[in-house]
């Protein structure tokens, strides 16, 4: 079953349309990655995925549920979408633990007891169970980073969205977060990942989509869209990310 | 000095009425200024154009106006008969939540567009993603400006006086006219509305300090 199909999406903001016509399908478990030049409109793509960006026309399904459609509740929706933003955008003013727990504690009621316990779990998953207690302006970056991939999936959610998670991050700290998201996909979490790593597109990928001007150019699985690209604008940003 | 001695107490109920007001007033104006800012940021031009009427009637209009308004030209309508200390509460509230409400909505704007949209895509409301994000920042941020306010507020109630409320100043004046010791007497009235408003600086100091830790 497809977790994600997304049917002539159209996106303007104000006069300027970034998406032209994007049709996508991610089935489950599928890890997608999208790649492209700054300004093809990776990011509001994926922010129409849980319409965090107002949709202009076209339609998305997650999960068999049009977010087009306005009688559904995108709240509920968006609980099951996962999403980690390039700089974090952690809660500063709670700690760690807090900003694992308040989730399921405020939306889904969960006892605050069973919030802390799926809480510590996921902060073994992501190693960082002794800064529980911290505030988030007390770790690194690639330790807020970890701490937000831990928070969306307190919400046990369906499908996780990444938007260059690692781009904001001291080179030295890209390794820890790629590999909890390696471990992730290997868990079978349906993932769509825009990014700037092409080693991990082509390692943890199962496709790649490639972006320009709005359009999707292309996609492949990983190895064929990279050593045989069928489009020159796909063969230009190649040349010059690899 | 036995005069003065005698005019303390005095003094001292006056002060209990001024911050009676003050404080009644200070919490109703906050909860004015918090409306008034979300109306600010509605999406509805109606709500903003409402929140921006009163924002500019208050900011234009001197505060001793606005309090005659209140007790004379309201009272004289006979639809409420307000009572001088309900209307310079009333007064001092709404005077101090349109000052709020600006401070409020410039707190809330501080906040970045990532914590919103963070909590957006948990799955948290609009009205959640207010109460449980950006506002507990913001308020944060806001603490000294509010802090200021409330300190001319507090001033402000001096004015009272003026349509009969016995607060503070209102004990001084009739203290000094019974006493003829004009200037002991507003010395002290002074030194005592200085030191309140000293307290009231060391516990903002204190709160955000506290808060600052995190
Ligand atoms: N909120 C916005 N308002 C206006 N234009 C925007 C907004 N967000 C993005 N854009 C524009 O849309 C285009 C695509 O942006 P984006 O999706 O962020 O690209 P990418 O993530 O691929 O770098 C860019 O030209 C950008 O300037
Ligand atoms: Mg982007």
């Amino acid at each position: 079953m497809s977790m994600i199909t997304v049917k002539n999406l159209r996106k303007s903001f104000g006069k300027v349309e970034v998406l032209k016509d994007i049709n996508a399908i991610v089935q489950e478990k599928e890890v997608v990655c999208v790649i492209g030049p700054s300004g093809s409109g990776k990011s509001t793509f994926l922010r129409c995925l849980n319409r965090l960006e107002e949709i202009s026309g076209g339609e998305v399904v997650i999960n068999g549920q049009d977010i087009t459609d306005n009688k559904i509740n995108i709240n509920k929706v968006r609980q099951e979408v996962g999403m980690v933003f390039q700089h974090f955008n952690l809660f500063p003013h709670k700690t760690v633990l807090e900003n694992l727990t308040m989730g399921p504690i405020k939306i889904r009621a969960t006892e605050k007891s069973a919030a802390e316990k799926l809480a510590y779990e996921l902060l073994d998953k992501v190693g960082l169970r002794e800064k529980a207690k911290s505030y988030p302006g007390e770790l690194s970056g690639g330790q807020k980073q970890r701490v937000a991939i831990a928070r969306a999936l307190a919400m046990n959610p369906k499908i996780m969205l990444f938007d260059e998670p690692t781009s904001a991050l001291d080179p030295e700290m890209v390794g820890d977060v790629l590999e909890v998201m390696k471990q992730l996909a290997k868990e079978g979490m349906t993932m769509v990942v825009v990014t700037h790593e092409m080693g991990f597109a082509r390692e943890v990928g199962d496709r790649v989509i490639f972006m320009d001007g709005g359009y999707i150019v292309e996609e492949n699985e990983p190895n064929e869209l990279f050593s045989n690209p069928q489009h020159n604008r796909t063969k230009a940003f190649l040349s010059k990310v690899l | 000095m036995d005069i003065i001695s005698a005019a303390i107490p005095m003094l001292l109920k006056g002060l209990q009425v001024t911050l009676y007001i003050f404080v009644i007033a200070i919490i109703l104006g906050f909860i004015i200024g918090l409306v008034i800012a979300l109306l600010k940021l509605a999406p509805s031009k109606i709500l903003n154009w409402i929140a921006k009427v009163y924002v500019d009637a208050i900011r234009g209009t001197p505060f001793i106006v606005q309090l005659f308004f209140i007790y004379f030209g309201v009272n004289s309508l006979h639809l409420v008969s307000l009572n001088s200390t309900t209307a310079g509460i009333v007064t001092v509230a709404i005077n101090a939540g349109a000052y709020f409400a600006e401070i409020i909505r410039a707190g809330i704007q501080s906040i970045d567009k990532g914590q919103t949209e963070a909590a957006r895509s948990i799955g948290f409301t609009g009205a959640q993603t207010m109460r449980y994000v950006v506002l507990p920042q913001a308020f944060r941020r806001m603490l000294p400006t509010i802090t200021n306010q409330s300190i001319i507020s507090l001033k402000d109630t001096s004015l009272l006086s003026v349509i009969g409320i016995a607060d503070l100043t209102q004990q001084g004046q009739i203290q000094a006219s019974a006493t003829f010791e004009a200037f002991k007497i507003w010395l002290a009235v002074g030194v005592i509305y200085f030191i309140i408003i000293y307290l009231l600086t060391i516990l903002a100091n204190f709160i955000e300090r506290r808060i600052q830790l995190r």
